[in-house]
């Protein structure tokens, strides 16, 4: 990358706190003026990248440069980024006028410029008058208001935002977004957002950048994002969406739900198992008639303000997600339709566990760190390093954890229509993906089993 | 904030005025006079009946003081924290005020009292000076977590169709429990190991164990002192590993 | 009816707490030596008690525990804000250790932290005076300090001190400008607290204070009464004393409620 036309530049970030890996080899390149929104659930990483930018934490490995200087070992006040925090971080025995003067009185600033730059900045958040307010006796919405003066007035190269809004309520928060989007666009600056609400991050951003577990999973304008989510994680996250599994018989033409449907994707080969997703608003849904793509029986019926949310399970025992403006009854028979363009398909990135692992002796094998009974191998000796697949579905969980060969804890689920795709992160920190019927929770701790037959070994 | 080593010189002063004066206590409790290893100075303690009788004496009176300080003081500690029954904060102020003036101007005052009103100094004069300068330290601590208990448990109880009593037994005295233990701490603590109070409110007729480590360590024997400062040590400890040492919390916020 | 037997028993109470203290009071406004004889009003006892000439040991006595009180709380206050500082930042074992070591003082009785002091620096041939009594109450005092200081630290917004170097702030100007505002309320009330630790202690200063003739209004007082007699000018002492405590911890304790009260009218 040259360093033209990027502001920030973020190449191969890593870190870890002891043995948990937080971010894992993370690239960024913002340009001048982006609205930019860093977007995932809680522990993924995306605050620690925040705070890496910000200077507040180093990175293990990687290179942050701002305006094109490398800044990697640059301490935060000398940084030319600001910084506004989620709980705002006002200094509590500073009136509004000194915490949104403090960082020009450190820059020596004259006194009078000092003044006519607060009362700008107080006039821009929309809180002219409040200077000689006691901060404390501010509410979250106007405090957060000083928050961002204080941090605007040093006319930074890059504003970072920190979960703003997370403390406001929803009217305050809804509000706040439009300003800080107008803001945005006034002042010219660089903002750099963090946040777990999608729907903040799609109303507010030039470019979203979701994240799980450490890693970027995808980079996108809002609508590339919602449309053409990557992988099953981002469809799942971004907005509602029914994933399930799927094939692709050909181009243009996959087969789900036991049938096959036109789409528009191709190029993924012949029989290629991939996940598909459709947005629950994309399914057309009226009575039953024979001009209906499939047909099923509606579960349950909400209504959501605008429209209403229902379940419908079709007679293979798929349940599908559909919103509609029309109601219909529960138990009433309804035909669907799905347009071809609404039809994603994504590539499998995967269609069963495999691991590496080496052979303790004919009947055992370690992966994962522990040891597994398997069938008896002829020919691989003990120590040999093997490689070795277990089905998705062919992973027993169990309540009790005493019960499994081992212990993990339940990070992410996905309902793929009629199972649950889940994934545990293990004892050693390896991910194990499983299917299963059973509903369990995030964070569930799981003892996990698998019987020998399941286990197959390949000689690398 | 990387300013962890603002602790080290602290943890320096801590190493000379804290842990290398107490390893002196242990040093000079195994030797005699002359530095040479001895445990003569414990079998002087266990042989002299004196100074055995006076150590079981000091725990008795002890007992008794802390053991008077809790039937005084939990009830006093329950008013005060009870809004229906004193709602004024000056009483509790009030009450605390004692654990601010001079423990020996209290104790001089309590002799004062006695010979006012023409009472003989002794045994009695020893118990009432005792939980008179250690009952604050009594009530305040259990006011205190009475005073921090959510009143939703009570109410909860009371739903539950609790009578006032099982509210109180079940309820409010389990959960008032850490503070009678700190309470305990702060009155047990001390009373077992002053030294002049006893001295003054007796006119030096009755001996406390810690007026005995006293005249020992003035009249130079300081191994026998450092011996019976050990077994002091002991005992605090061991009552120490009674109770939680919550006393600290309690501390706070005396001012 | 249970409201009256209450109120009575907490008066009760109060009444055995403050008998004494109200008979050395009221007993400093006459002339007699013995307490108990009442020899007509006087505040004689109060004017020799300043006039010095006889009682000149009392007021350097009383001067030098202001001295020692003034002095210990002040390094402790600087020590232990310092050291609050540091633990603060210290992780799990460090920072177990230093705690346990910061308890220890506060657990020890007094005898003992006073002996074992007496035994350091005779075993360091320190000759007692001044430097050793302010050394020991430092000793017992400075972890009160710690423990005021480190909850203003815990209560803290993490996020203040990196604002502060977010905003371009050096960490020596972060930790001026920010941290110390914020911890002060905390040194505050340790340093009053390791005053009035320092000015109450008895058992730590007679096992330091040396045989050099130093002493503090608690050593006299000791003195004094294991002499017999109480010297009479005591009585106008402990009365003003104890006037003074009073009013101090209700000024502190009325502003403390007014200032909640006003708070809590804001907020609403």
């Amino acid at each position: 990358m040259n360093n033209s036309n990027f502001i920030i530049e973020l190449s191969h970030i890593s870190k870890s706190f002891g043995e948990k890996v937080v971010l894992d080899d993370v690239s960024l390149y913002v340009k001048k003026g982006e609205f930019v929104t860093i977007l995932g659930p809680s522990g993924c990483g995306k605050t620690t990248l925040l705070r890496i930018l910000a200077g507040f934490g180093t990175a293990d490995e990687g290179e942050i440069k701002i305006g094109g200087a490398d800044i990697t070992n640059v301490p935060p006040h000398e940084r030319p980024v600001n910084t506004v925090f989620q709980r705002y971080a006002l200094f509590p025995h500073l009136n509004v006028y000194d915490n949104i003067a403090f960082g020009l009185k450190l820059k020596k600033v004259k006194e009078d410029e000092i003044e006519t730059r607060v009362r700008k900045a107080l006039k821009m958040v929309g809180m002219t008058d409040y200077e000689w307010r006691d901060v404390n006796s501010l509410s979250g919405g106007q405090q957060q208001r000083v928050a961002i003066a204080r941090a605007i007035i040093n006319r930074p190269q890059v504003l970072l935002l920190d979960e703003p809004l997370a403390a406001l309520d929803l009217k305050m928060r809804k509000d706040m977004q439009m300003e800080l989007k107008e803001m945005h666009k006034t002042l010219g600056i660089t903002f750099v957002y963090v946040t777990h609400d999608q729907e903040e991050a799609l109303t507010l951003s030039d470019t979203i950048v979701v994240m799980s577990e450490g890693k970027v999973q995808q980079i996108g304008t809002p609508i590339d994002i919602y449309n053409e989510p990557k992988n099953s994680f981002v469809a799942d996250f971004i907005g509602e969406s029914n994933i399930l599994n799927g094939t692709m018989v050909k181009d243009k033409l996959v087969r789900f739900m036991g049938q096959e449907f036109e789409c528009v994707d191709k190029g993924m080969g012949e029989n290629a198992p991939v996940d598909v997703v459709i947005r629950p608003e994309d399914v057309y849904i009226m009575a039953k008639t024979d001009s209906g793509m499939f047909e099923g029986v509606v579960q349950s019926c909400i209504f959501k303000g605008v429209h209403y949310e229902m379940l419908v399970t079709t007679p293979n025992g798929y349940e599908i997600m559909i919103q509609d403006y029309n109601a219909f009854e529960v138990g009433q028979q309804v035909s669907m339709i799905i347009k071809p363009s609404d039809i994603h398909v994504m590539q499998k990135e995967r269609i069963c566990n495999t691991f590496e692992g080496s052979m303790i002796d004919s009947t055992h094998v370690e992966i994962m760190g522990k040891e597994f009974v398997c069938n008896e191998q002829v020919g691989i000796e003990g120590g040999e390093k093997v490689e070795v697949e277990v089905a998705f579905d062919k992973v027993e969980l169990m309540d009790n954890k005493e019960d499994g060969t081992m212990v993990g804890d339940v990070r992410f689920i996905l309902y793929k229509g009629d199972h649950y795709h889940l994934t545990i992160r293990t004892e050693n920190g390896s991910n194990l993906y499983v299917d299963t019927h059973d509903v369990w929770d995030d964070r569930d701790i799981v003892g996990i089993k698998i019987q020998p037959e399941d286990i197959k070994i390949k000689r690398v | 904030m990387k300013r962890g080593s603002w602790s080290f010189p602290y943890f320096i002063f801590l190493l000379i005025f804290v842990v290398l004066p107490l390893a002196l206590i242990f040093l000079y409790a195994f030797q005699d006079a002359e530095g040479n290893f001895t445990l003569k100075n414990f079998s002087k303690f266990i042989s002299s009946p004196e100074a055995a009788n006076t150590f079981v004496y000091s725990i008795g009176v002890a007992i008794i003081t802390t053991v008077l300080c809790i039937l005084l003081g939990y009830p006093a500690a329950y008013i005060l924290s009870n809004s229906e029954l004193c709602r004024s904060k000056v009483m509790v102020v009030l009450f605390i005020l004692p654990m601010w003036i001079n423990i020996l101007v209290r104790t001089l005052a309590t002799v004062a009292l006695f010979d006012f009103l023409r009472l003989p100094l002794g045994e009695g004069a020893l118990i009432f000076g005792m939980v008179y300068n250690f009952l604050p330290f009594m009530i305040y601590p259990i006011y205190n977590t009475l005073q921090k208990m959510d009143h939703s448990y009570i109410e909860a109880a009371q739903d539950l169709g609790a009578s006032p009593m099982t509210v109180f037994t079940k309820v409010v005295a389990p959960l008032s429990m850490p503070g009678v233990m700190s309470g305990v701490m702060m009155v047990f603590m001390p009373t077992i190991s002053t030294f002049a109070i006893a001295e003054l409110l007796t006119m030096n007729n009755i001996k406390l164990f810690g007026t005995t480590i006293q005249e020992n360590i003035n009249n130079g024997m300081w191994n026998y002192g450092a011996a019976l400062s050990l077994i002091m040590l002991v005992i605090i400890f061991a009552t120490n590993l009674f109770s939680d040492s919550e006393e600290q919390t309690n501390n706070e916020g005396i001012i | 009816m249970k409201k009256f037997f209450a109120q009575a028993y907490l008066w009760l109470l109060l009444a055995m707490l403050y008998a004494p203290i109200l008979i050395i009071a009221i007993f400093s406004f006459t002339e007699a030596k013995v307490l108990g004889n009442w020899t007509g009003f006087s505040t004689k006892l109060y004017t020799s008690l300043f006039s010095g000439g006889v009682h000149h040991s009392l007021l350097s006595a009383i001067e030098n525990t202001f001295i020692i009180a003034i002095v210990s709380a002040a390094i402790a206050t600087v020590l232990g804000s310092i050291a609050a500082i540091g633990i603060f930042n210290l992780r799990n074992r460090q920072k177990m250790i230093m705690n346990t070591l910061n308890n220890i003082p506060m657990l020890n009785p007094d005898i003992i932290t006073g002996i074992s002091l007496f035994l350091l620096f005779v075993s360091l041939g320190i000759t007692q005076g001044y430097a050793t009594v302010i050394l020991a109450h430092v000793t017992f005092c400075t972890p009160y300090v710690v423990l005021c200081v480190m909850p203003r630290l815990q209560q803290m917004n993490p996020n203040i001190y990196e604002a502060a170097l977010d905003l371009g702030a050096t960490p020596g100007q972060a930790l001026r400008k920010v941290l110390m505002p914020e911890i002060k309320p905390g040194m505050i009330s340790g340093f009053i607290l390791a005053f009035t630790l320092s000015i109450d202690d008895f058992a730590v200063t007679i096992f330091t204070i040396g045989t050099e003739g130093l002493e503090t209004l608690s050593t006299y007082i000791y003195a004094d009464a294991r002499k017999g007699g109480l010297t009479p000018e005591l009585r106008p002492l402990s009365t003003i004393i104890f006037v003074t405590v009073l009013l101090l911890l209700i000024t502190i304790n009325v502003r403390a409620q007014r200032a909640q009260k006003a708070k809590e009218k804001e907020l609403k």
